[in-house]
C-alpha cells in the first residue's frame, strides 16, 4: 500500500503537518487503512531524504509543516500515470491455504472453502450496508465520493474472492470424481464409486 | 423486528421429482422464516434447489411434504381459489425476464392484480400510480413495456409485485438480465421496500446482489448448509478492514 504517494497527493494541496496528514488520509479512504502517526512521520522522513518534500516552517500552533517539492510533484504525476504493478502479486493467505489444503488429504477443502465463503459474503453484506448508507446521504464532498469508491473496491474484491471460491469448489468436485476412479490411494473424502448418479464428496 | 409473525414460514419442506431410480430430491427438509422488514437471499450452485424453493413458496409448485405458511395460511392445503386469491393479495413474484404484459401500459400492468381482485378500476389505477411513484417511475406510467429499458421494466415488475397490501415479494434472479449498475439500483429498491416493512426472498447466484440481504442462506443438494447474518458493519470498519 502506497502511503508515500498518498501523502504526496495530500501535500500537493498545500503544506500540512503530520497529524493532519493522517486525519486527511483516513477521511479520504473512510479509515479503511488506518495509519498511525508513527508511520506518517517515518514516511515523511523518507520523503524528505529523497527530496520529495521539504520542511516548511510551523503553523500558528507550532506544528511542523511539510511541503511538496517539484521533484515530489513529478513523482506524484508519474504515480498517477503508472498502472499499479501486477507482476508481483501480494501474498494471498487464502490462496496459500487452499494450495496447502490440496496437498493435505486429512483437510476437508470443501469445509475450508465454505467457511471462507460465509465469512466473505458476510463482509460483503456489511460493506453493502455501508454503501447503501453512503448512497442514501448522497455523496457530495470529495471525501464522501472517495469513501464510496473505496467501499465499492472492497465489495468488488470480496465478490471476486467469493466467485473464485465457487469455482474452486466446482473444480475440486469434478477432479475428485476423476481422481477417485484412478487413484487407489485416494483420500477418504472420495465417495463410494458404486453410486455414480448421486456421487457427492462427504460433507465436513 | 423479529418479534413479529413471519410473513413466510417454510416447515420441513421437501420436494421429490420423479420416483424410483430417477428420483431426485430437490429439497430435503427446509425450514425458513422470513419476517416483515427482512430481505433473505438464497444462494447455491445450480441444482441446489433454490429455484424450487422459490416456486413452492410462491405457490407455483407444490411440495412433496412440509408446510408453506404465508401470513399464517398454509398454502399447501388451500383450494385453487384460495391460492389464487393469496397470489393476488399476499405474494408478489418478480422474474428474471420481468413478465410484464406487452399490450398493457406500466400502470395497467401494476393495476391488473388489483382489478382481478375486485378493486374498482379507478382505485386500482390510483394504487398503481402510487406504487410506480415509489419506484421513481411516476412519469413512465403510461408507457408500454417495449418503450422502457430493462431496469425500468424490472422496477415496474417490483411495483406490481408489491401493489396493494402485499407484503411478500419473491424474486428469482431479478437482476439476471440487467447490467451491473442497473441491477444494483433494482436491488436497492427491493431493499428499500423491505426496509419499509415487506418481506423479501431473493434467489441469486451473484454474491454482490446477495450482499444486499439481511440474511444469506446457502443451499446445497436441497439442504441449508449455512446462514449468514449481518454483523455490525460500523464496528467492523472501525477496527480497520485491511489491518490484516
Amino acid at each position: 500500500m502506497s502511503i508515500r504517494h498518498g501523502l504526496l497527493a495530500l501535500l500537493d494541496r498545500g503544506p500540512r503537518y503530520g497529524y493532519q496528514l493522517r486525519t486527511e488520509f483516513e477521511s479520504r479512504t473512510g479509515a479503511t487503512w488506518p495509519l498511525n502517526v508513527g508511520q506518517v512521520y517515518t514516511t515523511l522522513a523518507r520523503l524528505e531524504r529523497d527530496s520529495l518534500v521539504v520542511p516548511a516552517g510551523e503553523d500558528d500552533s507550532g506544528h511542523a509543516l511539510y511541503a511538496i517539492t517539484d521533484k515530489g510533484r513529478t513523482e506524484l504525476r508519474e504515480w498517477f500515470a503508472r498502472p499499479v504493478d501486477r507482476k508481483s502479486p501480494p501474498r494471498d493467505e487464502l490462496a496459500i491455504k487452499l494450495a496447502m489444503a490440496v496437498g493435505s488429504p486429512e483437510v476437508d477443502i470443501r469445509a475450508v472453502i465454505q467457511a471462507q465463503r460465509l465469512h466473505t459474503i458476510r463482509a460483503m453484506q456489511d460493506y453493502t450496508r455501508l454503501k447503501a448508507q453512503a448512497i442514501e446521504t448522497g455523496p457530495t464532498t470529495r471525501d464522501e465520493v472517495a469513501w464510496l469508491l473505496v467501499l465499492e473496491q472492497l465489495i468488488f474484491s470480496a465478490e471476486a474472492e467469493a466467485r473464485w471460491l465457487d469455482h474452486c469448489e466446482a473444480r475440486l468436485v469434478r477432479l475428485a470424481e476423476s481422481i477417485g476412479q484412478a487413484d487407489d490411494d485416494a483420500p477418504k473424502r472420495q465417495a463410494d464409486s458404486t453410486d455414480s448418479a448421486t456421487h457427492r464428496p462427504a460433507r465436513r | 423486528m423479529q418479534k413479529d409473525q413471519p410473513v413466510l414460514r417454510l416447515q420441513e419442506l421437501t420436494r421429490v421429482h420423479g420416483s424410483g431410480a430417477t428420483e431426485v430430491h430437490a429439497l430435503r427438509g427446509i425450514d425458513l422464516d422470513v419476517f416483515p422488514g427482512e430481505l433473505v437471499a438464497v444462494m447455491g450452485p445450480s441444482g441446489s434447489g433454490k429455484s424450487t424453493l422459490l416456486t413452492i413458496a410462491g405457490g407455483l409448485d407444490t411440495p412433496t411434504s412440509g408446510k408453506v405458511l404465508v401470513e399464517g395460511t398454509d398454502i399447501t392445503t388451500a383450494s385453487r381459489k384460495q391460492m389464487a386469491a393469496l397470489r393476488r393479495r399476499s405474494i408478489g413474484y418478480v422474474f428474471q425476464d420481468y413478465n410484464l404484459i406487452p399490450a398493457l401500459t406500466a400502470a395497467e400492468n401494476v393495476a391488473l392484480p388489483r382489478e382481478l381482485d375486485g378493486t374498482s378500476a379507478r382505485k386500482a389505477r390510483r394504487e398503481a400510480l402510487a406504487a410506480l411513484e415509489e419506484m421513481g417511475l411516476g412519469q413512465l406510467a403510461d408507457r408500454f413495456p417495449d418503450e422502457m429499458s430493462g431496469g425500468q421494466q424490472q422496477r415496474v415488475a417490483i411495483a406490481r409485485a408489491l401493489v396493494g397490501d402485499r407484503r411478500l415479494v419473491l424474486a428469482d434472479e431479478p437482476t439476471g438480465a440487467l447490467d451491473s449498475e442497473t441491477g444494483e439500483s433494482v436491488l436497492g429498491l427491493l431493499r428499500a421496500r423491505c426496509d419499509a416493512g415487506a418481506a423479501g426472498v431473493l434467489v441469486t447466484h451473484e454474491p454482490r446482489f446477495a450482499a444486499w440481504a439481511d440474511r444469506v442462506v446457502f443451499l446445497r443438494d436441497g439442504s441449508v448448509t449455512d446462514t449468514t447474518l449481518r454483523s455490525q458493519a460500523e464496528t467492523l470498519l472501525q477496527g480497520g478492514v485491511a489491518a490484516q
